[in-house]
């Protein structure tokens, strides 16, 4: 079921006059609690829940053939899925676009801020690496799945053990998992999205004010202001104002995050 | 007999730790999280609603619809994420186990739909859903004749165990292993049972008397967690 009109219309009104349904300030988070491991079986794994939106995330790892312009660098694969589970506006069947858009944002936000060091990755040049899955799963959407995703994403990272390599068969040995982490820069990247509706700006959104949003723009990078990955969601256009005041929002929504979690990135 | 040691040092007869919870997924009509040790299972309920596309609808009776899936990284080796030949058995499986006792009738025309997802498996996952799917069922308020309660026994060599594990499974001494998961009303009527390895017919006879008992102990620890999750205020949580 969608969020009625009159809902809709309301949720304009108040932010408008710059409030929230559940009081929380434009650029303000819900709680963010995190919980870990999800799995043992998994190299690593977080459960994350902001306010009433919960996801899981599990780190695995394989040998593989690296790709051929990168021939001493692991590699990375980050799928979402949107589980019916989750929410009744989801169906099961092959991954359709906002699952494909979730896999997809975290995937370069991970990647293109180097937070993973891919050529420790390599265990033969040419012939052996590691590939690195990470798989989103949504257990309850109440709004803003994908900055859940990708704060899983990068927790279950950080506690992830590398599984041991046999060198004789060229295959790695699973549930022997060895200490070695992945190789991780000290750097945070994250990802956060600041979603426009009317003409606010907010963070964070529950599910009833995401259905009214008319635009969004996910930003991969770090508290200081280092933008590593962009992407604008959905037709309404922004002005370049409103582009500014994005940022803006966007650097500060980071470092309330990277407060919230710093402790499980340690 | 006595001196059958298990790999983890269990009695013959001792379930691993259970655990059973409600409400796990808000958005949910009925949800809940069951455990056997490792194992661990969540469903949700979606429904009755309306079954789409229209000619799959039932005018004489509702459909329950069980979709059963382990994630990705609840084993040692990757699932690749979807569909399987096995998941969509036990999906199956589970449907069958469960709607014997669901007063199904009562919505005809329209579909309930069970979402099972293993989180971390560690053996006997599809027991570990059906006791979360029959929980969440109760939880959503379909009306129900009476709970459903799954286990599976297991033949090491030739001594009968009750709930077993992965190491379990992959028992090959002797006659190897045979797992055996049964699914037992609260009085006594089976809903689900299948069977893989070498048994002759006293023992399957001997097992499914130790899944009766067996059953009824998952039984008090699913009454519990509906029991905590009411309100005696009146009410759901």
């Amino acid at each position: 079921m969608q969020t009625p009109k009159i809902t809709a219309d309301r949720i304009r009104e108040y932010l408008s006059s710059g409030k929230r349904f559940d009081g929380r300030g434009l650029g303000e988070f819900r709680d963010i609690v995190i919980e870990t491991p999800v799995s043992v079986k998994a190299e690593g794994s977080a459960r994350v829940r902001i306010g009433k939106t919960e996801v899981i995330v599990g780190i695995k790892m394989d040998v593989s053939e690296p790709y051929p312009d990168s021939p001493n660098k692991g590699n990375l694969m980050v799928t979402g899925e949107l589980l019916p589970l989750s929410s009744s506006r989801f169906e099961s069947g092959p991954p359709k676009f906002p699952a494909i858009e979730l896999g997809r944002l975290v995937d370069r936000g991970i990647r293109e801020s180097g937070f993973i060091d891919f050529e420790k990755l390599c265990i033969e040049e040419g012939k052996k690496v590691w590939t690195v899955f990470v798989d989103v799963y949504s257990i309850n959407d109440d709004g803003n799945i994908l900055d859940a995703a990708a704060i899983g994403a990068l927790v279950a990272l950080k506690n992830a053990k590398i599984p041991r390599y046999d060198e004789e068969s060229g295959k790695a040995v699973y549930g022997e998992l060895t200490d070695v982490s992945i190789p991780v820069s000290e750097e945070v990247p994250i990802v956060t999205t600041v979603y426009k509706i009317g003409d606010s700006l907010v963070v964070d959104p529950t599910l009833e004010e995401q259905d009214v949003c008319e635009t969004k723009v996910t930003i991969g990078g770090t508290a200081e202001g280092k933008i590593f990955s962009m992407q604008k969601g959905d037709s309404k256009e922004l002005s370049i104002d409103e582009m500014a005041k994005v940022l803006e929002l966007s650097k500060e929504s980071k470092k309330e995050v990277l407060s919230k979690i710093e402790e499980y990135m340690k | 007999m006595a001196e059958f040691k298990r790999p983890d040092g269990r009695k013959v007869d001792q379930i691993r730790e259970m655990s059973a919870e409600v409400g796990v997924v808000p958005n949910a009509d009925g949800s809940a999280k069951f455990s056997f040790g490792k194992t661990v299972a969540i469903a949700a309920v979606y429904g009755p609603g309306k079954m789409h596309p229209q000619h799959s609808q039932n005018p004489e009776k509702g459909t329950l619809r069980c979709n059963y899936n382990m994630i990705s990284f609840s084993v040692t080796d990757r699932i690749r994420p979807g569909p399987s030949r096995r998941s969509t058995e036990i999906s199956k499986i589970t449907e069958w186990a469960l709607e014997p006792v669901l007063m199904i009738k009562k919505y005809p025309n329209m579909v309930i739909d069970v979402h099972i997802h293993i989180l971390q498996a560690d053996a006997s996952t599809r027991c570990a859903g059906i006791n979360a799917a029959a929980l969440a069922l109760a939880h959503a308020g379909i009306p129900m004749k009476e709970m459903v309660s799954s286990i599976s026994i297991g033949k090491l060599d030739k001594q009968l165990v009750v709930d077993v594990d992965k190491d379990e499974e992959d028992w090959e001494e002797g006659e190897g292993a045979t797992d055996i998961p049964i699914t037992m009303t609260q009085s006594d009527k089976i809903t689900h049972i299948q069977l893989d390895g070498k048994i002759t017919d006293e023992e399957l006879k001997q097992a499914i008397e130790l899944a009766k008992k067996a059953t009824k102990e998952v039984y008090e620890v699913q009454k519990k967690a509906l029991k905590e999750s009411v309100n005696l205020e009146g009410g759901n949580k």
